[in-house]
């Protein structure tokens, strides 16, 4: 079954506490050269048949992700 | 007069918004989000709570739940929808609002009293306040960061969309101290803290909340 995978992750402009907290966390630890992290979220969806990327790509864009605050990356099979 | 409260998966302030609109001079009626069945409600009250746990992100399933579509398609000719914490997440989730609401910047849950200083009184959920009127109310959430593009930002605030902001401290990092947002018409507002805590001194800490809920009244009155 082929595997379509989402990844969604929140604009730059946008702040991310928790990408900051893991940051954080990574200096505690002493990997200085960590410069930034980004935390966000993949999906991976099982379709039948053939991948219909303008059905997959609505879904990514109108529920997945929320346009306002997160950028989308639709990542179809490729053979 | 009968004021619609939505139940969803999660919800836990229904019952607390429902007595808020008793104690207001109206009848509440209990609605299911997986209805299609708005019962003929005068105005609709989205509550706080997690809805559907908050799984993908706050608000974002219950937006696209059977009822939520009809209460969107209802609030574009006028119906008038209050959002209260998890209510306002589902209504920026819907399109209804502007913006979204996003991890607090500090990563805490806060609940505290919270001041607002109330920039519109002429919605149809605040014309029970007077301009420039500070009111306290409990503010409780973890995703209550209200957030935007700067250009967004600065286009609500031009049209005078922003309906209460926070004082005395900004309790989630939210842009431009921002709490409380409102439809281009008036008749959509949602915001972060809890009004429907807020009215009676027994339990509140104060009664400044329940404006809202009377507001609504005049409001289904005069259209």
């Amino acid at each position: 079954m082929p595997v379509v995978v989402v990844d969604v992750v929140l604009k730059p402009e946008i702040s991310d506490p928790q990408g900051q907290a893991v940051l954080g966390a990574l200096g505690r630890l002493g990997h200085a050269g960590v410069r930034s992290v980004r935390q966000g979220k993949h999906f991976v969806l099982d379709v039948e048949g053939e991948p219909d990327e303008v059905e997959l790509r609505q879904i990514a864009e109108t529920l997945l992700a929320n346009p306002v605050i997160e950028d989308v990356e639709l990542h179809l099979p490729t053979d | 007069m009968r004021i619609g409260v939505i139940t969803f998966p999660g919800s836990l302030d229904d019952v607390d918004a429902a007595r808020a609109v008793r104690l207001a001079g109206a009848e509440p009626v209990s609605l299911w989000h997986g209805e299609h069945d708005l019962k003929g409600v005068d105005a609709v009250v989205l509550p706080g709570g997690f809805s559907y746990g908050d799984y993908l992100r706050a608000g974002a399933i219950a937006a696209r739940s059977p009822l939520v579509q009809d209460v969107v398609a209802a609030a574009r000719t006028g119906l008038p929808v209050l959002g209260i914490c998890n209510g306002f997440q589902v209504l920026c989730e819907a399109g209804l609002l502007p913006g979204a609401l996003t991890r607090n910047s500090h990563l805490h849950f806060r609940n505290r009293d919270q001041g607002l200083l109330v920039e519109r009184a002429d919605t149809a959920w605040t014309s029970s306040y007077a301009q420039g009127q500070t009111i306290v109310v409990p503010v409780k959430n973890g995703e209550g960061r209200y957030v935007a593009a700067d250009a967004d930002l600065d286009r609500l605030e031009g049209e005078g969309r922003v309906v209460v902001r926070y004082v005395g401290g900004n309790p989630n990092g939210s842009s431009r101290d921002i709490a409380g947002v409102t439809s281009a018409d008036g008749r959509v507002v949602g915001l972060m803290p809890h009004p429907e805590h807020a009215v009676e001194e027994l339990t509140g800490p104060s009664t400044d909340g329940l404006g809202f809920f009377t507001s609504v009244l005049a409001a289904v009155v005069a259209a």
